[in-house]
């Protein structure tokens, strides 16, 4: 058994400080056990959101060290323990208490978001017919968790409050799965390019280094979305092309 | 009240509550672009002198370079120039006081096409600009734009830079073909053969080619633009291929600037007779 050091972000939405608390920790732990631990031991009034345990609910989302982390999954032999581990809550959404946040704004955004409309049935008993190598790039869109891991690590709304302009990766991967499903044919750029914001993104990364599902956003979401923005909007030989050879 | 008043405030530049070293990859890629930026500029200028002294620092070759044909990517193609690749003389209308040297028609291309990359974009987004510097570390400054308006709504041109870049891997292919045949000075046959130059030579086309062809406009317009690509099975399977070289974009992107800057260093250090040519075999 090892002592460390763990510093927690105690108060709410009108401010707060790191709280040290010394615990002991045993082999196979992960942050949320300790957190779990302390708040059983020493602070019964520390606020913490979480659910499965199992990586899949997204609900126990923080940041560990400063990096973005699902705390259920933040194995403890994968940290420096010789030092104090910060845990503090995700620093784009407003903070309710403690390591909890108030994540309702991606609720709200989800909604503007044109739904899915699929074609005309192929059969006539009402159903489709797809190919899956069509539906395979969108189904690694589906893994998603929506734990806001992505949203809390893009700078753009973490640092520069872009709340109203700009969706953020999740939702740009949300939109994605839509656009690019074999089924859909709904038009989603025109927002894309405005009341979304995709211009706003400036290519990070951060977002894909944070995923627990290892989704590739930027470059297998964000970035083909942007190249048909740009197709739509910024091309003029793609526009010129699509006048000569209109789609049937 | 707004609801960015109800968000935390943002940290100052570099806080974060990160122990790691985050800032040394942003200050690796800020060394390597600049060092790269640094030497591009000089192997440029050196044109100028070549151009107002009738030297070629640029190609290896000749009577004194056995018979060797290597010719700097920087200076490909050469449109105007002093070596025996260009095309022409400079023209008289060209004013005397404007320097001129041939990388200057040329590098801009790949400049272009390197800056307008998505690789590139967020890597010195991060390194010069620190916007952010590194993923939940503080910022400078308060106004963010991105690439939502000018100036780097421009960005957008990028498949055009790409459809340039593409153009000079045929050019710099065609240069590695011609860097393997070597001119008897006696005779003035062709004799085809291999020396460290050319070997030098056609590791920058294929590098270049590998980073140039995993481009992400180019993963677009070849297939992913697509919604089932079943139907089209050639865009599909073209599409497969360029995601397999997108996959390792980064890494062809530093081994191709890598290369490419060495291939110049090479060629001028066997110009200058600082080194040697090895030529393993001509028939």
């Amino acid at each position: 058994m090892k002592t460390v050091v763990f510093r927690i972000w105690r108060g709410d939405a009108t401010g707060g400080k790191f709280v040290d608390y010394t615990t002991e920790i045993t082999e196979g732990l992960v942050v949320l056990d300790v957190v779990h631990k302390i708040q059983a031991d020493q602070a019964n009034d520390l606020a913490c959101r979480w659910n499965c345990k199992a990586g899949k609910c997204g609900s126990c989302s923080a940041e560990v060290n400063g990096i973005p982390k699902l705390m259920c999954m933040t194995r403890m032999d994968t940290l420096n323990t010789d030092k104090p581990i910060t845990i503090e809550p995700m620093r784009a959404f407003p903070s309710i208490r403690d390591l909890a946040t108030d994540v309702s704004w991606n609720f709200r955004v989800k909604t503007k978001i044109k739904k899915f409309k699929p074609r005309k049935p192929d059969a006539e008993d009402g159903t489709w017919r797809m190919q899956q190598e069509d539906v395979d790039r969108v189904q690694e869109f589906r893994k998603c968790i929506e734990c806001f891991l992505c949203q809390d690590v893009c700078h753009v709304l973490r640092d520069h409050h872009k709340h109203d302009e700009f969706i953020g990766p999740r939702f740009l991967v949300y939109t994605a799965a839509l656009e690019m499903h074999p089924l859909d044919t709904e038009d989603r750029l025109p927002e894309l390019k405005q009341s979304q914001g995709i211009g706003f993104c400036n290519i990070t990364k951060c977002c894909t280094k944070v995923c627990p599902e290892h989704i590739t956003i930027t470059d297998n979401a964000i970035i083909p979305l942007k190249e048909r923005v740009v197709d739509e909007f910024y091309d003029p030989f793609g526009w010129l092309w699509k006048k000569i050879r209109p789609k049937s | 009240m707004a609801y960015a008043d109800t968000l935390p405030k943002q940290r100052p530049f570099g806080a974060t509550t990160r122990p790691d070293a985050w800032w040394l990859q942003p200050l690796v890629v800020f060394l390597g672009f600049s060092a790269f930026i640094v030497y591009s500029t000089w192997a440029a200028f050196q044109g100028v002198a070549d151009m107002h002294n009738h030297t070629c620092s640029y190609w290896y070759g000749g009577i004194n370079g056995q018979g060797a044909n290597y010719l700097s990517p920087f200076y490909s193609p050469e449109f105007w120039g002093t070596s025996p690749h260009a095309i022409g003389k400079l023209p008289d209308w060209w004013p005397g006081w404007a320097p001129f040297s041939p990388a200057f028609l040329i590098l801009w291309a790949p400049a272009g096409f390197r800056f307008t990359c998505y690789y590139y974009r967020g890597a010195y987004y991060k390194a010069f600009w620190a916007d952010p510097i590194n993923c939940a570390v503080g910022e400078p400054r308060k106004k963010f734009l991105g690439e939502h308006s000018f100036p780097l709504i421009i960005q957008n041109i990028h498949r055009y830079m790409f459809y340039l870049a593409a153009l000079f891997i045929v050019i710099l292919s065609y240069d590695a073909w011609l860097g393997m045949w070597f001119t008897d000075p006696l005779t003035g046959k062709e004799h085809f053969g291999v020396g460290v130059g050319t070997i030098v030579l056609t590791l920058n086309a294929v590098f270049l080619g590998l980073y140039t062809f995993g481009c992400h406009s180019l993963r677009h317009l070849i297939g992913g633009f697509l919604d089932s690509k079943s139907k089209a099975p050639t865009c599909a399977k073209a599409y497969n291929c360029v995601s397999c070289l997108n996959h390792r974009h980064m890494m062809w992107a530093w081994i191709s600037l890598f290369w490419v800057g060495f291939t110049d260093v090479y060629i001028r250090l066997c110009t200058s007779g600082t080194i040697h040519d090895f030529i393993f075999f001509k028939f």
